[in-house]
């Protein structure tokens, strides 16, 4: 009898397989909110690997953050600029037959080629060894070891900002 | 547990982020105050200026007690102060260069000089980074805010068409490079520079996983510096975008770009370089040639400097190659000089360009040395530094990097690299015959006198490029210094 793997090794593998499909149906859908529910489709995937990783934290975090706040606001967005289906140019797309797609089955192959030979000889991870993913330590490292890069990040947000500005106001003339 | 809190020192030793990062909060928070009324806002450029000087002498006063801050997440030594001071060096020749364009375009308005500001504190970070995850945020940040200035001329469709073209590409490219940056984690437990560096070199690590995450560094790395097969993008960004922008994003943007190219393999990769020497040569060769030939048959004279600028990244790559003291220090003096140049360069285009930028064209230099003498003596001195004439600045850039291409023992990158180098003369040349041959243009003939920002900006550049010409050995010593990474 063929031993069963491991119920998180199939939890693993279903989410993982769920979260590239939804990764590939955000740049395949017609549609700017089908793209959009596929991207909540792909973080909630996300968001459950963290969990099954030990990472709770970031999972929740994933969840309220990303799923929650920001997909709300790229639907908002969506609806409010009307988007419709794309328009679809008539356009051959010679360069993505011939080369484009060729060029990503090779970068595809090779990179399933290092995998699979890579695979049987190296160590695996073990769900459930990781138990420093809570708040608290969290929280230590970035007001501690990381606190330059987690104050830094302000100064990205920061300049989100003024760019938003910059390329939406109105002229004043 | 103390230790892990930063300390004054820690502090002192980002004093150039810090002055950037308050002058361009203050840049905002003044902006709605100042104005003539007539579009110009020289306040704010003046504290731009201001800000931008501190920030030179403030990494100036930071290399005073060098060593690592935040915990190992930035290393203050040579290496990085020398492209903190270049960087805020060419940000200050870029606000000169870009106060004639801004005033004309009606565009001269504090966010300008803020985003500015703050691009060149995210490549401050780049510079002194020794960690990859500083080093990420580090380059969002300075990459984020191109991507702006890149677009800054809302209205104008060629502008918009650069950044969004800038974004996309970027953005992917980036990708790349985040997703290296999570093998190299997985392979060496550590995101830090310096235990990367001894991890691999302590126990082998698989082989085929790392030359995949280094590929993978590579891409984003790559398509920063512009380096082929990853250089699609420059040309039509550095087109599109206003062209004190474009002046800005060709020096210092790249320069730090390469900073950490260099300070990544040469510290972390340094032990496995045999494996990526290869790769590295390859990838030079093709800038260089794609560059020079695709620049052969340009007209418009901002896509000629763009596929120039990628010939030059192949020049620098060709130092990176060679994975040596000698190298990294001829890729410092070369960028270093690169820099005055191009800045300058593109302060002349967008001089004679006028409002809008309708005069693009390589026919529309024509005769400009008989109305604007100053003028094309600058453009003329900056071309004949990108063809590497003698006495200018260009000329001891190459000669170091090939000089450490041969002993580096790669004599066939050098032959190729130096018939590369005498196909660009020709392009550049015809400039300059233009200029000073034909009859004046309509738009020579329409050209109104240089502003005084301008001249300052573009005679500071032609003296760099001059005296770094005569007397190199300053800079390079210093250089060849602060090469020794570790």
């Amino acid at each position: 009898m063929i031993p069963l793997p491991n119920l998180d090794v199939i939890a693993f593998l279903v989410l993982a397989t769920f979260a590239v499909l939804c990764g590939l149906s955000v740049i395949l859908q017609k549609h700017a909110v089908a793209s959009a529910l596929s991207l909540v489709g792909v973080m909630g995937a996300l968001a459950v690997l963290y969990l099954m990783l030990g990472a709770e934290f970031l999972a929740a975090v994933q969840m309220i953050v990303y799923a929650g706040a920001i997909m709300v606001l790229f639907v908002f967005v969506i609806m409010l600029l009307n988007a419709g289906s794309e328009q679809k140019s008539n356009r051959p797309r010679y360069f993505a037959y011939f080369a484009g797609i060729p060029a990503l089955l090779v970068f595809l192959g090779l990179i399933a080629n290092f995998i699979l030979r890579e695979l049987p000889n190296s160590a695996s991870v073990q769900f459930g060894a990781f138990t420093q993913g809570g708040p608290a330590p969290v929280g230590r490292l970035l007001f501690t070891k990381y606190l330059l890069p987690f104050e830094v990040t302000s100064l990205l947000v920061l300049i989100a900002i003024i760019g938003a500005m910059v390329l939406a106001k109105k002229e004043i003339d | 547990m103390n230790s892990l809190f930063p300390t004054p020192a820690d502090f002192l030793r980002v004093l150039p982020v810090l002055i950037l990062t308050l002058f361009g909060t203050l840049l905002m928070l003044l902006e709605p105050l100042t104005g003539d009324g007539k579009g110009e806002k020289p306040q704010l450029r003046w504290l731009a200026i201001l800000g931008l000087a501190l920030a030179m002498a403030g990494a100036v006063i930071a290399y005073g007690d060098p060593g690592p801050a935040f915990n190992g997440m930035l290393l203050v030594d040579g290496f990085g102060t020398f492209f903190t001071v270049l960087v805020a060096g060419t940000g200050l020749l870029t606000v000169f260069c870009a106060q004639d364009y801004l005033v004309r375009e009606r565009q001269e308005n504090g966010e300008f000089y803020a985003l500015l500001l703050f691009s060149i504190a995210g490549q401050c970070i780049m510079a002194t980074a020794n960690e990859l995850i500083i080093l990420f945020v580090g380059l969002e940040i300075s990459s984020i805010s191109s991507y702006i200035l890149a677009g800054f001329l809302r209205d104008d469709k060629r502008s918009s068409e650069s950044a969004l073209k800038y974004f996309l590409l970027g953005s992917f490219a980036t990708c790349f490079l985040l997703y290296g940056v999570a093998w190299i984690y997985g392979l060496t437990g550590s995101t830090n520079l310096s235990v990367i560096h001894y991890t691999l070199g302590a126990a082998p690590v698989n082989p085929r996983l790392l030359a995949l995450s280094v590929a993978l560094m590579f891409v984003g790395f790559a398509f920063k510096v512009s380096a082929a097969p990853f250089q699609i993008w420059a040309p039509d960004v550095y087109q599109g975008a206003p062209s004190p922008v474009s002046a800005f994003l060709s020096a210092a943007p790249k320069a730090t770009a390469f900073a950490i190219f260099l300070r990544v393999f040469m510290t972390a990769f340094g032990s496995v370089a045999d494996q990526w020497q290869p790769l590295f040569w390859t990838s030079a060769l093709a800038t260089m040639v794609v560059g020079n030939f695709a620049a052969l048959r340009q007209n418009n004279i901002k896509r000629l400097l763009a596929y120039s600028s990628i010939a030059h990244a192949g020049y620098v790559m060709v130092a990176v190659t060679s994975h040596s003291t000698v190298g990294t220090a001829a890729a410092m003096f070369y960028l270093a000089s690169y820099a005055f140049v191009n800045v300058g360069a593109f302060a002349v285009v967008s001089y004679v360009a006028a409002k809008g930028e309708k005069h693009l064209s390589i026919d529309d230099f024509a005769g400009l040395a008989e109305r604007q003498p100053l003028a094309a003596l600058v453009m003329t001195i900056f071309f004949t530094s990108l063809i590497g004439v003698p006495l200018t600045a260009g000329f001891f850039g190459k000669f170091y990097i090939f000089k450490a291409a041969l002993d580096a023992g790669m004599v066939w990158l050098t032959v190729l690299g130096l018939l590369n180098s005498a196909v660009a003369a020709y392009y550049y040349l015809r400039v300059i015959v233009v200029m000073y041959t034909h009859e004046p243009s309509q738009a020579v003939n329409d050209l109104e006198p240089a502003s005084s920002g301008l001249q300052i900006g573009w005679v500071t550049a032609a003296t760099a490029t001059v005296v770094l010409g005569v007397l190199p050995s300053a800079l390079l010593e210093f250089a060849s210094r602060a090469a020794l990474l570790r």
